[in-house]
């Protein structure tokens, strides 16, 4: 071996601790979201100079100082601050919420459910709000009608499953997952139905692209109407999140250790419902992102949902942000998040396991 | 008095009464050792004391006030249970996993702090098992998954710990390192109650003893009082002799063999082993 192949082996093998350790875990977690935010910003199919995007996003700050210490004048266009402010930044906080709240909810219920392999839609959110706005497609309605039909049907759903559990007094749990599998299965039927009597060649496709998802048509409004009970149900599962552990080593032992399991249980599916009937009436049917980003966060620093919750909160962000990125750059027409979630979340979870790492198994 | 229990019955619903017509009392440090045949119902009288199942019938009082009224918490500051050994899906480390043991004494959006720590770190030691704190609860073994199980219950500072059958599962010496320990917390001020499958763990970690039949007590009192010939063949339908060993410095239970396995293997066994130094056949 030459000196100078020496020492870089040995230098490799000098840092390979460093790569694995801390730094790079922790720059993983709290680094990546900033700079893919700005990122994503900068990508685009409408061409805006770097330097243009660097300046307006610094105006309104920079001017907010006195005039003679700083100020930067407007050299772009009115098209680019357009792009800009309209159409990317709202679409890339939609993203960061959406992303952030499946999966925190898949977190909070693959804990509450003790099962490593629930979604955010176990208990089918999804179906109902896929129905809510096929219904309201098929009715001609307008894009603010078809989102609170989705919610409000994506609520109803969850409801029906809660209802339906209590008929079934033992196994609270398995029950409360099968009655969502019910529930989800009638849902989907009914969507099919909504879906064979729609008009095929305007209602049709309309149904169809809203069921695989999309952030494309995100404006504030949208963001303001989901923002609010959103972040009040992500803080909230934050919040009780130590006690999350407690229920996903076993209900007997949660309520031996004081815990009112039952009331535990109502506030995580409330919260989560909340935040996945947010989530799916501004971007649609979004899969696998609330079942593969927790298993990351397990992998990066374990199944204490103490630390995992807010490490999966910025996953989750990170992960809708670069997902969309690859929805709205890739090809000259956007591709719908839902199928790229699945064609980037499938074989990256069979990675995980692979790696044997994931947490548990 | 700080348990008691006055004419317990209990029925799954639409089910038949599992036990009905259960009284006794626990007092300061003392040790009740409940033996019974499987399927009995040991392990739910044990569920109905920690609050986890309503009794059909009759009261528990605990510390003077009836715990259908009090709040699970408020039990659970004073009852600490320790369930039989069970799979965990999600792989707590072993100190994350006792610290959940402080959950009654934190408010519902708190986290663990120092103090917690170090009382966690604290009933770690105390039954031994340092060593593996950092260690994920799926890899390690059944006897060190009780050990934790109990340094969990004793993080809760409970006045009573309640265990299930904590001796299932383990081998010969961890089953008697966790009877030692039971003895230990029964000497340091707690009161205990648990099930067991040997008739001999009664002697050995125990000043009270009830056998379980029929759906009720069939015998409740001192260990060497209720654990007799007579009661073990009634329970177990099962021959032992029952005995004193100057050896161990107590008494001692020695199952007979059945006929056929007696007439089986008796010409090389019988001279061949002495099982225990017996100096009065039974009593």
């Amino acid at each position: 071996m030459t000196p100078i192949a020496y020492h870089i082996s040995k230098t490799c093998l000098a840092i390979r601790p460093l790569l694995s350790g801390k730094i790079v875990r922790s720059t993983l977690i709290y680094g990546i979201l900033p700079v893919l935010f700005f990122l994503s910003l900068f990508l685009g199919r409408y061409e805006v100079p770097p330097s243009h995007v660097v300046q307006l996003l610094a105006a309104p700050l920079v001017n907010l100082l006195p005039a003679e210490i700083a100020h930067i004048d407007s050299s772009w266009t009115a098209a680019e601050q357009n792009v800009i402010y309209l159409i990317r930044l709202p679409r890339v906080i939609a993203a960061m919420l959406v992303g952030a709240g499946l999966a925190i909810a898949g977190a909070a219920y693959q804990g509450l459910f003790k099962n490593p392999l629930v979604s955010p839609d176990i208990l089918g959110v999804s179906s109902g709000a896929g129905l809510g706005a096929a219904l309201a497609i098929l009715l001609s309605a307008g894009s603010l009608i078809i989102q609170i039909s989705a919610f409000c049907f994506g609520i109803l759903a969850v409801t029906v499953t809660c209802l339906l559990s209590r008929f079934y007094r033992r196994t609270p749990t398995l029950i409360l997952v099968l009655s969502g599998i019910i529930v989800g299965a009638f849902f989907t039927a009914l969507i099919s139905l909504t879906k064979y009597l729609a008009d095929p060649y305007e209602k049709l496709p309309a149904i169809t692209f809203w069921m695989m998802g999309s952030l494309a048509s995100v404006r504030y409004s949208d963001i303001l109407l989901i923002a609010p009970p959103f972040l009040v149900a992500a803080a909230v599962l934050i919040l009780i999140r130590w006690r999350i552990n407690l229920l996903a080593v076993g209900d007997d032992e949660a309520r031996a250790l004081g815990i009112d399991t039952k009331r535990m249980s109502q506030i995580i599916i409330l919260c989560s419902t909340m935040i996945t009937a947010g989530a799916v009436c501004i971007a649609g049917i979004i899969g696998w992102v609330g079942l593969v980003v927790p298993h990351l966060g397990r992998m990066l620093v374990g199944p204490d949902y103490r630390k995992l919750m807010p490490v999966v909160f910025l996953l989750g962000a990170s992960y809708m942000l670069i997902i969309d990125n690859i929805a709205r750059n890739l090809t000259m027409a956007e591709i719908p998040l839902g199928i790229l979630t699945a064609i980037f979340g499938a074989p990256f979870f069979a990675y995980l396991l692979r790696k044997r790492s994931v947490g548990w198994a | 008095m700080i348990l008691e229990i006055c004419d317990a019955g209990f029925a799954y619903p639409g089910g038949t009464s599992v036990f009905s017509g259960i009284s006794f009392s626990l007092a300061d440090r003392e040790v009740l050792c409940i033996l019974g045949p499987n399927g009995i119902g040991k392990s739910t009288l044990i569920r109905c004391l920690a609050n986890l199942y309503r009794l059909c019938s009759g009261s528990i009082r605990l510390l003077g006030k009836d715990i259908s009224g009090l709040q699970q918490v408020e039990i659970a500051k004073k009852i600490g249970y320790v369930p039989q050994a069970h799979e965990i899906v999600f792989p707590f480390t072993v100190r994350d996993f006792v610290l959940m043991g402080r959950a009654p004494h934190l408010s519902a959006f708190s986290t663990p702090g120092t103090d917690d720590y170090r009382l966690a770190e604290e009933k770690i030691r105390l039954v031994g098992i340092t060593q593996i704190a950092d260690k994920p609860v799926n890899e390690i073994s059944g006897g060190e998954f009780q050990l934790a199980m109990i340094a969990r219950a004793l993080t809760q500072e409970p006045a009573i710990l309640l265990l299930d059958e904590p001796t299932s599962h383990l081998d010969f010496g961890n089953q008697i390192r966790v009877l030692d320990i039971i003895d230990q917390l029964a000497q340091r001020g707690l009161s205990v109650i648990m099930s067991s499958h040997f008739p001999d763990h009664a002697f050995l970690a125990s000043n009270r003893v009830a056998i379980m039949q029929y759906g009720s007590f069939m015998a409740y009192g001192p260990a060497e009082e209720v654990v007799t010939e007579e009661n073990l063949m009634l329970t177990y339908g099962v021959n032992v002799s029952i005995a004193y060993s100057h050896d161990v410095e107590r008494h001692v239970c020695v199952p007979h063999r059945s006929d056929h396995c007696r007439r089986r293997c008796a010409p090389h066994t019988q001279p061949a082993i002495h099982p225990v130094v017996i100096t009065s056949s039974g009593r």
